[in-house]
């Protein structure tokens, strides 16, 4: 166990090494908080600013296990800059985030395997052009299962040369291995083909994305960060480049995914959407969490001007 | 007229000039096939450390080597290059004529490759690379599963391209290191001094070289398109 989590340090000190000196204005960075174990995801003094543009103002806030929350705002207010964050898609310039307790901007720790529990969903799907529908869906699982393989195969073969210098009694016990590169590869299948078949779409496995519509496209993608088991699902305008008669489709998949309990942070500019499936609406405007509460208060109750204001043009 | 082609047929058929064709036709193909191969490799690697030396120090080490490299070859005629590395680089050493030329005009088109991949890297919306790496996947991994797939898909018209252009460029082997199409047909052209019909004759081989794998590069291009809309 311990040596588990050696590993991923010296490489972990190369990239310190190797990253570029940050360009932001503020020199001196916010020391780390302890963060709250009971937190799926927490932020603390966030900011990510585009050369002199401050997009994210010092945000601090916490998502628990569960929770369904919908950010909304009006555009340019930093809303999906505010997702792409959390699983440092974008570099935050200060602040920390923090993903089950592992800080996602401390240079040790590995992203990859961090995002693997971290599902998102783009506006423009981002399918892989170049695979078919289940290859889409199994590429991550399976590269990731073979990997973690051939680290353990490695591993065993070093204890097994190590065993050959330990005297009797000291011989160190195999990392036992129960899978295989086809069982691999097999699992990922049959998961991809239940998913697909929950979808609706299993007769459109070996096809590729370019013949689909939007709206099977972006299931697919929902589909397809879903087959990573996430604990969290991150939805970045999920239904923004689609055509209105698919829109449905898609947040309907994503209503049934509320109800199963996935942890979710939805940016929409779909209210209706919002005020039925949050369980938490945060409004964003200039970097800042203007204003957040259940759905009631927010739709129903509005306190902040900048909210009400933007209400009244969209509702 | 009658006169021209029988001093060609001299020469050509007599004299024993198809045997310095022929010869002359499977280096000219060879230098311009295996040059485009070597190419395509250096290319490939120059352009990955360009891409990825905006985020990664080494690969910036790596990417000014490139520009340098490809600055030089670029910038110079691929005739002075051939010279320079048949009397000054190669001087002393016995290396065969060919191979120095495949070297050559390996260096050459790899400096063109290299902006070619660059670009077709660059074409590949950066999404998909953000869809990979969300995934959990690393960026070498996303760069060779996803986006360089893609990549290759948009950048073989413009291969294409490059090979008939150094197909071409071949011509000027003959200087320097061996026996290519041009020369082959030169040695006949001067042996009597009639040189209509053996230019011309040189000129239609290329044509039709260049036809066929024109031909060739649109069959590819075809079929890769194929695997995206299936």
């Amino acid at each position: 166990m311990n040596e588990d989590k050696k590993q991923p340090l010296p490489e972990a000190e190369k990239q310190d090494v190797k990253s570029p000196k940050p360009k932001f204005v503020k020199t001196e960075k916010t020391p780390v908080e302890p963060c709250d174990p009971e937190a799926l995801i927490e932020v603390q003094h966030l900011t990510k600013s585009f050369g002199e543009l401050t997009v994210l103002d010092d945000i601090s806030e916490k998502i628990m296990q569960g929770e369904k929350v919908a950010v909304i705002g009006p555009s340019g207010s930093g809303k999906s800059t505010f997702l792409r964050c959390l699983n440092v898609l974008e570099d935050p310039t200060d602040g920390y985030v923090f993903f089950e307790g592992n800080n996602l901007c401390d240079l040790r720790v590995d992203i990859n395997v961090q995002r693997r529990r971290m599902g998102m969903v783009f506006q423009q799907f981002n399918l892989f052009n170049n695979m078919n529908v289940l290859k889409n869906i199994t590429l991550a699982p399976v590269h990731i299962g073979l990997q973690e393989l051939k680290r353990a195969k490695r591993k065993n073969l070093g204890i097994k040369i190590g065993n050959l210098f330990r005297g009797k009694e000291k011989k160190k016990a195999l990392v036992p291995i129960e899978t295989s590169a086809k069982k691999i590869r097999e699992e990922a299948k049959a998961n991809a083909m239940r998913l697909l078949e929950r979808i609706g779409l299993a007769d459109k496995a070996s096809v590729f994305p370019s013949t689909l519509s939007g709206g099977q496209r972006q299931r697919i993608a929902i589909v397809r960060a879903l087959a990573m088991n996430p604990k969290v699902m991150l939805f970045d305008e999920p239904t923004s480049a689609l055509d209105p008669e698919m829109v449905g489709e898609v947040l309907e998949l994503i209503k049934e995914l509320a109800d199963e309990g996935m942890t979710m942070v939805i940016v929409t500019h779909e209210m209706g959407f919002a005020r039925e499936v949050a369980t938490r609406v945060m409004f964003m405007d200039g970097g800042k969490i203007v204003e957040q509460g259940p759905p009631s208060e927010i739709f129903g109750a509005p306190k902040n001007e900048r909210l009400k204001d933007f209400l009244s043009k969209v509702l | 007229m009658q006169v021209m082609w029988e001093a060609f047929y001299d020469q050509f058929v007599t004299k024993g000039g198809y045997r310095n064709v022929l010869e002359g036709l499977r280096n000219t193909l060879i230098i311009a096939v295996l040059g485009l191969v070597i190419g395509i490799i250096l290319g490939t690697l120059v352009a990955c450390a360009q891409v990825a030396g905006r985020r990664n120090k080494v690969a910036k080490v790596f990417a000014r080597i490139g520009d340098v490299y490809t600055a030089v070859f670029r910038g110079t005629p691929i005739i002075v290059q051939l010279l320079i590395f048949h009397f000054i680089i190669f001087a002393g050493v016995n290396i065969d004529g060919l191979i120095e030329a495949v070297l050559v005009f390996g260096l050459n088109s790899g400096a063109y490759v290299s902006e070619i991949m660059r670009g077709g890297i660059l074409s590949v919306d950066a999404g998909q690379m953000e869809a990979g790496r969300t995934l959990g996947l690393s960026y070498t991994t996303t760069m060779l599963k996803v986006v360089f797939p893609q990549a290759i898909k948009n950048v073989v018209p413009t291969l294409g391209n490059e090979l008939i252009a150094l197909t071409k460029d071949t011509s000027v082997a003959g200087y320097v290191a061996t026996m290519d199409l041009t020369r082959a047909f030169r040695l006949i052209a001067t042996a009597n001094y009639e040189f209509i019909i053996p230019y011309l004759m040189l000129a239609l081989v290329y044509l039709v070289i260049i036809l066929i794998m024109t031909v060739i590069v649109r069959l590819i291009e075809r079929r890769l398109r194929k695997s995206e809309r299936r």
